[in-house]
């Protein structure tokens, strides 16, 4: 599987969700484990493009396809991506747990609907659960993140 | 987390899984994964071999059959949702699909995985109850037609025999009115009860251990809703005869 644009072998144990593939396995832990039922949503990343649970697959499914976690949007000392750079310019975050599923899925809700309606948003934040509870400055930093898309 | 211990097998064609369902004991068919993968993580499922069907090529079609809408076993939620086709010719489907979970769930899980699943609050049973439809399901024996009445045995149980595959379901086309209404405590959570309506027919899920077709003038004969935490079978029932009224409404 490609993970973040590198090759990587799916490992030997089949019984390896992806999440704890990319956490423990390839030192990616910038994707968070919350309830590995797939209720909260902070272990979202993108397979093929679409935001899916990591804690819902068992990695030797993600073989042959690509794979994108919070680390793959922007490069260390690169701009951030525009989606992080809207959760940073809104407050989008608090104690910033949840945080890395909510910019995956609204990176996914993005390239679903690149001028979301105020419907849309709620509807595509709606699986991601933030217990500090920042979701008003969260959905302010949807509609800023589809500003700084497009330009 | 770490689900228990099973075989993994990841067949290329329907007629391998087909085999392997044959072959093993205590097999369970992993495709979208959405339900299934809680339970293991939560070791609440514990099967001895899991048959991962998402390597077969060809088994995501949704094409038009005989009036309805066929969607095969790895046709995503996601794509149901996103399909014109079946918004032309079964728009109760895609406005059902809409209420299952959220956008991120339905890009994995599958609409014949809800109906193998059979969870009784899920809106997809109830749908196929509602217009009538039908699963297909494989088996090195052959192939066979479960009409959606005799489908759903109980809490999570189907007529789909242990080493058969369900490789597709037949949705007729939704003639007007219908309407699918629901009461969750949170948009994507599983429905406390609901009510899909296909023209006069009307199906009820959330409120008996499959979902029930029900008469839309005395939606709650013999019904006995279980009470939870979530709500009481008193409530249930009130639900029922609220949400019946709303879908008959319109």
């Amino acid at each position: 599987m490609r993970v973040n644009g590198v090759v990587h072998a799916a490992p030997s144990d089949t019984r390896r969700l992806l999440s704890d593939h990319l956490r423990h396995d390839l030192g990616l832990t910038g994707t968070h484990v919350g309830c590995e039922h797939g209720v909260c949503g902070c272990c979202t990343v993108l397979l093929d493009g679409a935001p899916v649970r990591s804690c819902l697959m068992l990695a030797v499914q993600a073989e042959g396809h690509e794979v994108t976690t919070i680390e793959g949007l922007a490069a260390d000392g690169a701009p951030l991506h525009p989606v992080q750079q809207a959760f940073h310019e809104c407050h989008g975050l608090q104690c910033g747990f949840c945080t890395p599923g909510f910019v995956m899925s609204v990176v996914g809700l993005l390239a679903q609907h690149p001028n979301p309606t105020a419907e849309q948003v709620d509807e595509g934040i709606s699986g991601n659960l933030c217990r500090c509870t920042g979701y008003a400055s969260i959905r302010r930093a949807v509609v800023r993140a589809a500003e700084l898309s497009k330009k | 987390m770490k689900p228990p211990p099973f075989e993994y097998h990841a067949p290329a064609t329907v007629d391998e899984a087909c085999t392997l369902l044959a072959s093993l004991e205590d097999a369970k068919v992993l495709a979208g994964g959405q339900s299934l993968v809680p339970l293991l993580n939560f070791r609440l499922a514990r099967p001895a071999h899991l048959i991962d069907i998402n390597r077969i090529a060809g088994l995501d079609g949704i094409y038009e059959r005989d009036g309805g809408v066929a969607i095969q076993a790895l046709a995503r939620q996601a794509a149901v949702e996103d399909s014109d086709l079946v918004a032309r010719i079964c728009p109760l489907l895609s406005a059902a699909v809409r209420l299952v979970a959220h956008r991120v769930i339905r890009n994995r899980g599958t609409v014949c995985g809800s109906l193998a699943h059979a969870d009784p609050a899920s809106e997809l049973p109830a749908v196929l109850l509602a217009l009538g439809g039908h699963v297909v399901a494989r088996s090195t024996r052959g192939e066979r037609h479960i009409e959606a009445e005799g489908l759903f045995q109980g809490v999570m149980e189907t007529a789909i025999a242990p080493d058969e595959l369900l490789v597709e379901a037949w949705f007729p086309a939704s003639s007007q009115p219908f309407a699918i209404v629901e009461e969750s405590r949170r948009h994507g959570d599983f429905a406390l009860a609901g009510v899909v309506r296909a023209a006069d027919r009307l199906a009820l899920f959330g409120v008996a251990p499959t979902p029930v077709l029900a008469d839309p003038r005395d939606p709650l004969k013999g019904l006995q809703p279980s009470g939870d935490l979530e709500a009481t079978p008193a409530f249930r029932l009130q639900l029922v005869r609220v949400l019946t009224e709303k879908a008959f409404a319109a």
